[in-house]
């Protein structure tokens, strides 16, 4: 018992990312509304974003900058890469925020357009609208 | 230097941001920067084709760095028959669809170019990139145009379809993304050569096993792999025709693709087939997906919902036939991305046509309408033909390779699958030709014309010239990539599966 | 099917919770991932470029077409807000108010085209004068939020900032005048073709940037190239500046289309 909270403690940060992951699953799945299912979406992001900006951490090192002596024209002392964070989940990461931020921009584009047409953003309600229309 | 691998990428994207400027500023020159766009890409996806069949590989570093610091794109013999197959399906809907546009959306037809050029960047640059994030990017760029135009079709159902392919299509891609993560973890490298050079020491690891999982239940997700199909049906039948004309082709198929690629490059044989004992189960996969997608296909009335399942029909032959786990097979799916794509365009060309004259195409819709659109339901026919797996037909071919290899691995249930879904093509396209030919085209006054004993004439009212001319092109195509079949495989595929 | 839905999540939690056994222990320096590629960037990003953030050195330079296609996905979103929601129908009713009296006009229904002179002002029916405190509070502030925005793109090469970052604080700037004052007030000074154009103009100075590389001679957005025309010193940097200055352009007027056509649902008359 006492390994798996050794191993728990050590690796705590995967734990946090599958169970915001799994929420935000959960929302887009189960949930009826439809803006409550965009959200749902956005958490699901943000945890795979967490996950991969977790990998970039190393214990005692500071943010990916280098300064003082080593920066901009200076070359002075060795710069020694455990004291520097990965940069490139960062990078990664940008990348992935800004798509995500352009999903979440077109997906409420598409919800003013199903609101404008049928008054209603619940799916049970949207389902019933359809069903009765002539079958296309 | 040749720079033909990142002009097939680039040239699109020129195109979109000119179309994008052009109208707000001069409408009318929106449509031939766009034809121009996708024929210079077309023009380089060719040479691309005739150099790398000659010479071997391209790899094509972008900003100067030497992967793994930077980004390569990799062009082999499979990269540049895609890549050929997209812009040369891009330059030809854009020329038929002109007027399928101007009917649906006259007042926004150059964004919709620039849309249209944005969705071709995304699918180029998924056939050619050779880094694993990149892949994730291009995908992002390709479902977001989709969403998009897929909502500018049918005014009532186009936008709840695209919101639906919306939630799936995210949840495809993070899963890809999240598996990309775990290559990350493990190995340090995000390019797809350089891992391929470190898997053999990791095939024990459960980080490797699971990201290999999820990178495949994603794009199994994208590409409609029954049972995770549900965005297709509804989201294929609601778009607008010049979209629908593009995305049906090619997205699930480019998606296969990067299956193939995932199979072959990246994970390698060896690691897929030896150490992972799944490829049982994903033969049985693609079986189900082909006898689920025709019998579905059989209850609908619908014109193009019925197309849209032989879709995810089609795919379980393409899943199933490369994880046979023999030569025979991989072939047979490589070249059915092919065929099947030019097979898919040639049917919605023809479907496109007659929704342009008809407006709805129910089934029961379509009475007489080899007297109305001769050229049209020839063309049909022909695609028809080679859905069911008729010689010279390019069809049969692929089916061909695809039994052999389901024989000489002893997948019988495949081979039973195969033959069994080319029956119910048959009978679903023939149930079509019986309303179109033998049913007399309903007159003015509703009543039909009676027996058989009067003859009519009835007046050809075809669609325009554009489409027809290129629905000639698509259907004559399907004959002659069929009669050098044999060329394709020897020169292009062989050589990428000794490797 | 919640009970469905919570079975399926909580077997892919517990699936993927089994999978982290074998994945690094958190902050180690000697995982893998902290090995191979990110010693090269830290160690050699320097020399290479003279850049001392590392992440806009990665992002601008080592992995710039990562960045040129996540500015294309930009310039999509705001293209789709548009090409779905933007409706050209023309208004029936119009509302116009003098603005040295404050009297209201209400034209209804004409059948003739209206021509109103320039101290009338188009508005609608639920027109509010604006607050004055906030009205005075955002106009005092939002020179200085520009000037931050300007700061933080010009600065991402040595401190944390970029061009996506400040673009998006430069477009809040403008959407913080729609909300404080009107959508038509900032409609009149920042107009809808501007901004599209302002879009595409900003992907296309880092394609352009691009493609002046191929065509001197290096592959595509191969910033070494230019040393011949700018001198061999801070070439990159230089590169990576006209990059950043694409993006924040094109992150800018996406933002403030992104909110005109959903606040508006199209119309651009009125938002919140």
């Amino acid at each position: 018992m006492t390994e798996l909270f050794m191993l728990i403690a050590a690796k705590y940060n995967y734990c946090l990312y599958v169970i915001l992951m799994m929420i935000g699953l959960y929302a887009m799945i189960a949930k009826n509304n439809l803006m409550k299912k965009l959200v749902g979406m956005n958490i699901f992001q943000t945890a795979i974003i967490l996950f991969y900006v977790s990998i970039g951490f190393k214990h005692n090192a500071t943010i990916p900058i280098i300064m003082g002596d080593h920066g901009h024209g200076g070359h002075g002392a060795a710069i020694n890469a455990a004291d520097y964070m990965n940069p490139l989940p960062h990078v990664l990461m940008l990348t992935a925020i800004v798509v995500s931020v352009a999903t979440l921009g077109v997906a409420m584009a598409l919800c003013v357009k199903v609101y404008q047409r049928y008054q209603t953003l619940e799916e049970d309600e949207l389902r019933m609208r359809l069903s009765e229309k002539i079958k296309l | 230097m040749i720079h033909y691998p990142a002009i097939v990428v680039i040239a699109p994207l020129v195109g979109a941001l000119i179309a994008g400027i052009l109208s707000f500023v001069e409408e009318r020159y929106a449509y031939p920067a766009a034809l121009i766009a996708t024929g210079i890409s077309c023009a380089a996806a060719v040479r691309d084709l005739i150099y790398v069949a000659g010479h071997g590989p391209i790899a094509y570093h972008m900003g100067g760095w030497a992967p793994p610091m930077g980004i390569e794109y990799r062009i082999d013999t499979l990269n540049a028959m895609v890549l050929v197959l997209i812009t040369a399906i891009a330059f030809l809907n854009l020329a038929a669809s002109w007027p399928n546009i101007k009917q649906e959306m006259p007042d926004r037809s150059p964004s919709f170019y620039a849309m249209y050029l944005l969705f071709v960047v995304g699918l180029t640059g998924v056939a050619s990139t050779g880094d694993l994030f990149n892949l994730y990017v291009l995908i992002e760029i390709t479902s977001l145009s989709s969403y998009t135009m897929i909502a500018l079709g049918d005014r009532d159902r186009g936008p709840i379809s695209a919101l639906n392919y919306v939630f799936v299509g995210v949840i495809g891609a993070s899963f890809y993304l999240l598996g990309v993560g775990y290559i990350y973890i493990k190995t340090g490298t995000l390019n797809m050569a350089e891992f391929a050079t470190m898997i053999p020491t990791l095939q024990d690891s459960t980080t490797i096993l699971t990201a290999f999982i999820l990178c495949i239940v994603g794009v199994f997700i994208k590409m409609a792999l029954f049972p995770l199909h549900v965005w297709l049906p509804n989201a294929y039948s609601y778009a607008p025709v010049g979209f629908a004309r593009i995305v049906a082709p090619l997205m699930t198929k480019v998606m296969v693709y990067v299956m193939v690629r995932l199979m072959i490059t990246v994970f390698g044989l060896d690691y897929i087939f030896i150490k992972l004992h799944i490829a049982d189960t994903l033969v049985w996969l693609g079986t189900i997906a082909i006898l689920a997608g025709g019998v579905m296909a059989l209850a609908q009335t619908n014109l193009k919902k019925m197309l849209a399942y032989i879709i995810v029909c089609e795919i379980g032959y393409m899943v199933g036939g490369a994880w046979l786990g023999n030569d025979l097979g991989l072939t047979g799916a490589v070249l059915h991305i092919l065929n099947d794509g030019l097979m898919t365009f040639a049917l919605f060309l023809a479907v496109g046509n007659m929704v342009y004259k008809l407006d709805r195409v129910q089934i029961k819709d379509l009475k007489g309408l080899f007297a109305k659109m001769p050229w049209t339901m020839t063309g049909f026919v022909l695609a028809a033909f080679s859905i069911v797996g008729v010689p010279p037909t390019c069809g049969f071919f692929s089916k061909w390779y695809l039994i052999l290899g389901a024989f000489k691995a002893g997948a019988w249930h495949f081979a039973a699958a195969l033959i069994i879904s080319s029956l119910i093509c048959a009978v679903l396209f023939f149930k079509v030709f019986e309303v179109c030919f033998f049913e007399s085209p309903d007159t003015h006054d509703g009543h039909g014309s009676d027996t058989h004993g009067r003859h009519t004439t009835v007046a050809i009212q075809e669609a325009p010239a554009i489409s027809l001319a290129v629905l000639g092109i698509a259907g004559i195509s399907l004959i002659v990539v069929g009669m050098y079949s044999k060329t394709i495989v020897v020169r292009l595929i062989w050589p990428l599966l000794s490797s | 099917m919640k009970l469905l839905s919570l079975i399926v999540v909580c077997l892919t939690g517990g699936l993927l919770l089994y999978g982290t056994a074998d994945l690094p222990d958190w902050g180690d320096p000697n995982a893998p991932a902290s090995l191979h590629l990110s010693n090269y960037y830290i160690e050699n990003a320097i020399r290479d470029t003279e850049v001392p953030n590392l992440v806009t050195a990665v992002l601008a330079d080592y992995r710039s077409i990562d960045t040129m296609l996540e500015t294309a996905v930009v310039f999509c979103a705001g293209l789709a807000c548009f090409l779905l929601l933007r409706d050209f129908t023309p208004k029936k009713d119009h509302h116009y108010r003098h603005v040295p009296t404050g009297v209201i006009l209400h034209v209804k229904n004409p059948d003739r085209q209206v021509i109103v002179g320039n101290e009338f002002e188009d508005m609608d029916k639920e027109w509010l004068p604006p607050d004055t405190i906030i009205k005075t509070v955002c106009r005092m502030l939002i020179p200085f939020i520009q000037i931050y925005a300007l700061y933080v793109v010009a600065h991402g090469d040595f401190s944390p900032g970029g061009g996506f970052q400040g673009g998006v604080i430069l477009g809040s700037s403008f959407i913080l005048l729609a909300i404080s004052y009107n959508l038509k007030y900032l409609l009149k000074r920042v107009s809808e073709k501007f901004l599209g154009i302002l879009s595409a103009a900003g992907v296309l100075v880092y394609m352009g940037i691009g493609l002046a590389a191929m065509v001197l001679g290096g592959n595509f957005l191969d910033y070494e190239k230019y040393a011949p025309i700018f001198g061999e010193h801070h070439i990159r940097a230089l590169g990576m500046l006209g990059v950043e200055i694409g993006v924040g352009m094109s992150v800018t007027a996406v933002m403030v289309i992104i909110y005109i056509n959903i606040v508006s649902e199209g119309k651009h008359d009125e938002g919140l």
